[in-house]
């Protein structure tokens, strides 16, 4: 076995790259949006609010990602709204990942002790700015960890695309080695990519979770 | 009229009945005291004068406003009252300082300089400019509890509510505490105190209220109630409270 490696692969891999990390950035920034709001949505409101966030993440966590990517991307296009592959990607994953932030950022927010946002309220903080300068700089401390992982997943997850004609890392791979064959070389170098990708992210965010560390909040302990 | 009015003031958690028609007056600078046996409402009580928790029925006035009104502006009553918890709920992701200014920057919207130096003011207030930059978790129960003093203070407020500010406390803490809410209230602080500490009440209170079953069984200046109350329960829980606590103070 003789093993081959191209220079001239790189290039292209590399766009594939760049795709790789916006679709991520994309989704991760509308889920961590929506998963905020969703969160928020089911610990402080009930009736019709509650029930719609609470269907929301059972339906997007019960149900397999590349069913829901194409129900986005085939499933709309038969219903008449023809989505570019793209947007598809990016609102198939963001509505995802929305999902399992709204759940990690519930945990954190229930996790912040219920006197915090007495004390709040007791200067004559209205619920919104309990919510936003007591809960929520706490919360996101909390969740940090649990939303790091959300992040690596999706980095990884966003390879799927490739099945609706995306030219992502894992796209630009495939192209490539159906083109010379090096399946195995190719696709080590995808993983190698992927690996170090994974790597620079989870160093960036402990790095991050050491700067905004507090005494007293959760593992800073 | 009265700077605090609490007019027959009524509150149920389901079948039991916390409060069964409280009714009680605070001058301006006055210091009352409330005690009694734990479970009676006196918690339910303090929480409801600024509507922590909705009183079911009764009425209650700040400064000749009613703060039971749909129409009044709660938040605006909530600055006017300062809240002083058993366990301190210090904001646990701010230190000292913004513990203080937090209030004064988010609520009455001071420019940040001006709202850190006030809030400096009033650790040094409570002896403890030093710590400005501490995290809470970086401080003893004590400290904790006389930053919340000082947050309490920043605000201006007309009257201050202690909820049993030294329960949570190690004994040897205690006395930094009350030593601050002496100072208030012999500084003309008006204050409603919920506490055990019997010596505190007869140092600095107007008025003892001894509070059973969500009700006030008796109340009248501490010298009266300590030698001669009219209520043989009163007594009694006088006599098994300065047993358990001492006398001292």
């Amino acid at each position: 076995m003789n093993l081959l490696f191209k220079w001239e692969w790189l290039p292209d891999l590399g766009k594939g790259l760049t795709l790789t990390v916006e679709l991520t950035a994309a989704c991760i920034s509308i889920g961590a949006v929506l998963g905020f709001l969703l969160a928020v949505a089911r610990i402080y409101t009930r009736g019709p609010l509650y029930w719609l966030a609470s269907a929301y993440v059972q339906f997007f966590r019960g149900t397999p990602l590349l069913v829901q990517l194409f129900m986005v991307h085939f499933g709309l296009a038969g219903l008449g709204l023809r989505l570019t592959p793209l947007l598809s990607g990016i609102i198939a994953m963001g509505l995802n990942t929305a999902a399992y932030q709204a759940e990690y950022f519930r945990g954190a927010i229930q996790a912040v002790k219920r006197g915090q946002t007495l004390a709040a309220l007791s200067l004559g903080m209205t619920r919104w700015q309990a919510i936003l300068y007591v809960v929520l700089p706490q919360a996101l401390r909390l969740v940090l960890p649990a939303w790091s992982n959300e992040l690596v997943y999706m980095l990884k997850y966003t390879s799927i695309v490739y099945l609706i004609g995306l030219p992502d890392l894992t796209g630009v791979g495939r192209t490539i080695a159906s083109r010379n064959f090096r399946f195995f070389e190719v696709y080590a170098v995808v993983a190698l990519i992927y690996l170090a990708l994974v790597l620079l992210v989870t160093m960036a965010l402990r790095g991050l979770e050491r700067r905004i560390r507090v005494p007293g909040l959760g593992t800073a302990r | 009229m009265a700077l605090l009015v609490v007019e027959d003031l009524h509150k149920r958690y389901g079948r039991e009945e916390v409060l069964r028609g409280i009714s009680l007056e605070l001058e301006k600078g006055e210091t009352k005291v409330i005690i009694g046996p734990s479970g009676t409402g006196k918690s339910t009580l303090l929480r409801c004068i600024n509507r922590l928790t909705e009183p079911d029925r009764g009425r209650i006035w700040l400064d000749g406003v009613e703060v039971t009104s749909p129409r009044t502006n709660i938040y605006r009553i909530r600055s006017q009252i300062g809240f002083v918890f058993q366990d301190f709920n210090l904001f646990t992701h701010l230190t000292a300082l913004d513990n203080v200014a937090l209030g004064l920057i988010r609520v009455k919207r001071v420019p940040k300089r001006e709202a850190r130096e006030r809030a400096l003011r009033e650790l040094e207030r409570v002896g403890l400019a030093d710590k400005a930059d501490a995290y809470p978790a970086q401080l003893s129960g004590g400290q904790q509890q006389r930053v919340s003093i000082a947050r309490a203070l920043a605000m201006d407020p007309k009257l201050i509510l202690f909820d049993e500010p030294t329960s949570a406390l190690d004994p040897e803490l205690i006395g930094e505490v009350l030593e601050v809410m002496i100072e208030l209230a012999e500084g003309g602080m008006t204050m409603l105190v919920v506490t055990h500490e019997m010596g505190f009440a007869r140092a600095v209170a107007d008025e003892i209220i001894f509070m059973e079953h969500g009700v006030i069984v008796e109340q009248g200046p501490p010298e009266v109630l300590f030698t001669n109350p009219r209520v043989p329960r009163t007594a009694e829980f006088l006599r098994k409270i300065t047993e358990f606590y001492g006398k001292s103070g």
